[in-house]
């Protein structure tokens, strides 16, 4: 059993929760606790970090030091923006003496201290690079045999702090999606590109039109569904298919969680998985993968 | 009759010293060696709606044009998907510039009153300081009250199928310890931030 500290976010208790319904089983299953942080707080993300930035800082080395309390382990953070603006701190605080001041005096006033020192990871790079594919392998009972799947990424998840893997043609999920049966839309050349982020709320028509580009293009290469890793993300594909159609023309898609997928194929129930959670239902339904798997 | 708008920029419009100052900031020194070859906004996917691209408004910034800047669209359209950061081949963090020049604009409230993003930054920051977290469907509805309201009945589907989806929290997601957080950014707001010299100038709470 291996643990780890894990940071939800606050999408993952709201907007996003089929994420952390989907990780937590497929954790399990491969012997992976996580143990959720105490008391966190917001991570200081994106919107946050338009008003000031240091402060931002300060959100999220509340959460790294409450962290380092549970003793040197690793930190799961499945959201990209939180990924990012946790990394983004560490960033500083190694960068920027002054940065460093300014936490640690904050930190203080809560009996919390930072050294600067938890590794924080997305599941994505534990599951493959620390559990590993066979591992995954071992755990697949229902191959997602005939499910042609656009992976994609999205921006914060490898721009611009992660080490995992290549800045604009990752591969990670790729490789993991293979592994659980999937075909995988070879080169999807959007895997990267941004979704639009909260413009698609805040300016529609800027915002809107990200979204669209990556839908139409995963369409476009014949696939079945999209898989992302990040809860803004699956938000912006999946919930403004109405607006999209009213603007340019129909491209329903699903856009699931990797983590959903992962618990199909590791012959999980459905809605256990958050999958009816979605405004695209996926289709079809995982009673079609259920094949018999050689032994 | 459209306005009529001075397309040539006068040496008068410079706020000398702005570059300068933005370029102190820790992360954005390397806006010094841009050769303005244009990668950054070639690469950015929402450069198409920006009145001024990535790259004019790196020189803009540099030559001091203060005041263009801020009241650009161009940073409030920056979703911050750091494509520009990592293709800049000065190793210019565009991103984080655009961030610095985003809490310029807050703080001097410059930003135009019910543009949408701005909004939103202000709403989140606010709701994050007091609550600890962010309740989403509630960041959006004051988003939309506060800018456009009207907007906000057209979103009523999509609000409500959130809620039959179980995605729609009705109370405000918030941390146990709320004292805690405050009592850390008193702190902050009490550390005389300029007297540290690699970090940003001071600048007041927004709210």
């Amino acid at each position: 059993m291996v643990k780890y500290s894990y940071f939800p976010g606050c999408s993952l208790k709201g907007t996003g929760r089929a994420y952390e319904e989907s990780l937590l089983p497929v954790m399990k299953a491969l012997d992976i606790e996580l143990e959720e942080l105490d008391d966190w707080n917001c991570c200081g993300a994106t919107a946050y970090m338009a008003v000031d930035e240091v402060k931002a800082c300060v959100m999220a080395s509340r959460n790294l030091a409450i962290a380092e309390k549970l003793g040197h382990r690793e930190l799961m953070a499945p959201c990209s923006a939180c990924y990012l603006v946790l990394n983004k701190t560490k960033h500083y605080i190694h960068e920027s003496p002054s940065v460093h001041h300014v936490l640690d005096e904050a930190l203080k006033v809560a009996n919390l201290s930072y050294s600067g020192n938890i590794p924080v990871k997305h599941p994505l790079d534990v599951l493959v690079n620390t559990i590993g594919l066979d591992a995954i392998k071992k755990r697949v009972k229902n191959p997602l045999k005939g499910l042609k799947v656009a992976p994609y990424y999205g921006c914060q998840i490898v721009r611009p702090y992660s080490t995992f893997d290549d800045q604009y043609n990752p591969t990670t999920m790729d490789r993991l999606l293979e592994a659980i049966g999937c075909t995988v839309v070879k080169d999807f050349p959007l895997k990267t590109r941004c979704c639009g982020g909260s413009l698609t709320g805040t300016l529609p028509e800027p915002g809107l039109l990200c979204s669209y580009i990556i839908l139409k293009e995963a369409l476009k290469r014949g696939a079945d569904v999209i898989a992302t890793v990040c809860p803004l993300c699956q938000f912006n594909l999946d919930g403004y298919h109405d607006k999209i159609e009213a603007k340019w023309e129909s491209v329903r898609i699903p856009t699931v969680y990797f983590t959903q997928l992962m618990g199909l194929a590791f012959g999980m129930n459905e809605r256990e998985l958050g999958l009816h959670r979605g405004f695209i239902p996926m289709k079809p339904l995982p009673a079609a993968f259920a094949q018999p798997v050689a032994t | 009759m459209a306005e009529l708008l001075r397309t040539i920029k006068y040496e008068s419009d410079r706020v000398k010293g702005f570059g300068r100052e933005v370029m102190s900031v820790p992360g954005c020194e390397q806006l010094e060696s841009c050769i303005q070859c244009g990668t950054c906004s070639g690469v950015c996917p929402l450069s198409i709606y920006m009145d001024s691209t990535p790259r004019q408004v790196m020189e803009l910034v540099r030559s001091d044009f203060k005041n263009e800047v801020l009241h650009s669209r161009t940073i409030w359209l920056c979703a911050s998907c750091y494509a520009c950061t990592v293709e800049c081949p000065r190793q210019i963090r565009i991103t984080d510039i655009m961030y610095e020049l985003k809490q310029r604009a807050i703080h001097e409230g410059v930003y135009p009153k019910k543009f949408p993003i701005p909004v939103l930054a202000k709403e989140f920051h606010k709701m994050a300081h007091n609550h600890g977290r962010v309740t989403e469907n509630w960041l959006a509805t004051w988003m939309f009250l506060k800018t456009n309201w009207l907007a906000a009945i057209g979103m009523w589907k999509l609000g409500l199928g959130l809620f039959m989806r179980g995605r729609f929290s009705l109370k405000y997601e918030g941390i146990k310890r709320k004292g805690e957080l405050a009592r850390m950014m008193e702190t902050v707001d009490n550390i005389d931030i300029d007297k540290l010299t690699d970090v940003k100038p001071k600048r007041k709470p927004a709210h």
